[in-house]
């Protein structure tokens, strides 16, 4: 698994999740393991379990097989003290889910002070950094309902920031905001990339895939078909339905598509997958970056 | 086909809107006529004897007005405490995850909406006679806020559940996503929010309990106890005279028309902010 400056201490490990809401199996055996200070981007088509994975993680969903263990922690243990472990563990959401009834100030201190115990004046003070980290600590006396929707995701960031999580998850944070308002939420994402923060996320922009993640997680039908390092996964995929996938994506307009999103869908719904994705990868030439387009 | 509009030569029909404007102006004379008739017809020297005589006026206003305003305040404020607090143990247990709970706050939920308060209120009456000995607290006050808080709280149950339905589910996930246990998600995250949502509605419950309160002259109060109702019609009894309820009337309408006032004003910005 090509992976760079990142330490060997694993963080999450996931062993064979699977998940199904009633008869519709949704994740149908995901096997990985992520490290300290990596970031893993997970990209996919709707549809593919992405989501759930990432909410099988802090247990927002409950697995229906299969083993995750946080820090050391069996989540997925029916004794496991789940609140413990959230607690360490920051999530973003696609839609906020900010408090509306509180400030945003209070947004940041409330976890804080009825969960970790913080005094307020001490939570106050991480929630304030936290915030000037985002860039809106002038924003703590608003409400959620007064702020954009880039502005409130920042704030659901240092809201999650602020219990000082171990690593953190993001759900398609940027997939309800409006096109201009996307950039300030990925930079606040690059910050905390860099600053070495344990990343996981959900996402449909390629572009910070590329660039920030460091490694990428490719996921079809419930299975990972794909993973490996961005120039990889991204540049020179392997997969006919990574490939297909890709195509769509980044060239969303494309003349001759048509027919072709429609075959990709159909093999991806017939064919089993590849018993293992990322075996074959390491071995092949980063891919070129010419090849890539903005998604948007 | 020839149908009365088919020859355009004949007399021209009229517009839709002057068609409705004519109707109107019917409606109108009718309104008038009838008003005419009533104002003429009236026996307007009977009516103001019986309904708004005036010495009965002073009679009520100055035998004890402000104590019977008092005592349906504090009887309506009491029940309307005790029913939320007993309302949102019940709502919450209508959710809960546990079937013996759901079962028997739906039980009492559709018993007491089920029931007349009334039968409520005459086992009440009798308690004290069928149980020897037993005493309720801060009587008489406690048994009417107890057996008016009993119905309330059934009734309110309801609207603190579909409050609390309202909040969205991610608000419940963002709670416990930062480690929050579901208790102190329900206090701290999902209640307040719910509160907001069905303040008008819980508000249109204290206006329904303010006009239930009178249902507690079946309790057979001491002079002192006497509510609004109750007040009115006794000296309305001794009389045979209308006016002390007429009085008692007007009182209910100083309590429950600021109180919808109240409800539409919250309403209409609730509109505004959705």
């Amino acid at each position: 698994m090509a992976t760079h400056q990142v330490s060997r201490e694993v963080v999450i490990t996931v062993d064979d999740l699977k998940k199904a809401f009633g008869q519709n199996e949704v994740l149908k055996g995901i096997t990985t393991s992520i490290h300290r200070g990596e970031v893993v981007c997970v990209i996919g088509p709707s549809g593919s379990g992405k989501s759930t994975f990432l909410r099988c993680l802090n247990l927002l969903e409950q697995p229906t097989s299969g083993k995750v263990v946080v820090d050391g922690v069996e989540v997925t243990d029916p004794d496991c003290d789940i609140d413990k472990v959230r607690a360490d563990m920051g999530m973003v959401f696609q839609q906020f889910n900010l408090f509306p009834h509180l400030s945003v100030l209070d947004n940041c201190t409330i976890a804080q002070v009825t969960v970790r115990k913080s005094n307020k004046a001490e939570a106050e003070k991480r929630a304030r950094s936290n915030l000037e980290r985002v860039g809106l600590l002038d924003k703590e006396a608003a409400f959620p309902g007064q702020l954009s929707g880039g502005q409130q995701q920042r704030v659901a960031i240092a809201r999650a920031l602020s219990m000082e999580p171990k690593l953190m998850l993001f759900d398609e944070p940027t997939s309800a905001l409006d096109p201009e308002l996307v950039g300030d939420v990925l930079s606040v994402m690059r910050k905390l990339a860099s600053e070495g923060m344990t990343m996981f996320v959900v996402t449909h922009e390629m572009a910070f895939a590329r660039d920030v993640a460091d490694r990428v997680i490719f996921m079809d039908g419930g299975y990972i078909v794909e993973e490996g390092h961005p120039d990889e996964v991204i540049g020179n995929p392997q997969h006919q339905r990574t490939r297909a996938f890709l195509d769509r994506v980044l060239n969303p307009t494309s003349v001759g598509q048509i027919g072709g999103e429609d075959e990709a869908y159909a093999e991806r719904h017939q064919s089993e997958p590849e018993a293992d994705g990322d075996g074959d990868i390491s071995t092949l030439s980063p891919g070129q970056p010419g090849q890539i387009g903005r998604s948007t | 086909m020839s149908t009365v509009t088919a020859d355009p030569s004949s007399k021209p029909r009229l517009s839709p809107r002057k068609r409705a404007q004519r109707m109107r102006w019917a409606q109108y004379a009718v309104l008038g006529i009838v008003t005419i008739l009533a104002i003429s017809m009236a026996n307007w020297s009977q009516i103001q004897s019986v309904f708004f005589r005036g010495d009965m006026i002073h009679e009520t206003l100055t035998q004890g007005l402000p104590n019977a305003f008092k005592n349906t305040i504090v009887y309506t404020l009491g029940a309307f405490v005790f029913g939320l607090v007993l309302g949102t143990m019940l709502a919450l247990m209508r959710l809960s995850s546990v079937g013996p709970y759901r079962w028997i706050a739906t039980t009492y939920i559709e018993f007491f909406r089920g029931l007349p308060a009334i039968v409520v209120f005459i086992a009440f009456g009798l308690l004290p006679l069928a149980f020897n000995g037993l005493v309720i607290p801060f009587d008489p006050y406690g048994t009417v806020w107890i057996a008016l808080g009993l119905v309330g709280a059934a009734y309110m149950a309801e609207t603190i559940r579909a409050g609390i339905q309202a909040v969205p589910k991610g608000q419940v996930e963002a709670a416990r996503s930062l480690g929050m246990p579901t208790g102190t998600a329900t206090r701290k995250i999902v209640l307040p929010q719910a509160f907001r949502i069905i303040t008008p509605p819980l508000t249109n419950e204290l206006i329904l309990l303010v006009k239930d309160s009178s249902l507690v002259y079946i309790l057979g109060l001491s002079a002192q106890g006497f509510e609004l109702t109750k007040y009115g019609r006794a000296i309305a009894n001794t009389n045979a005279n209308l006016t002390p309820l007429v009085i008692a009337g007007f009182c209910y309408l100083l309590i429950t028309l600021p109180l919808s006032m109240v409800v539409r004003r919250m309403e209409a910005r609730q509109k505004k902010e959705r």
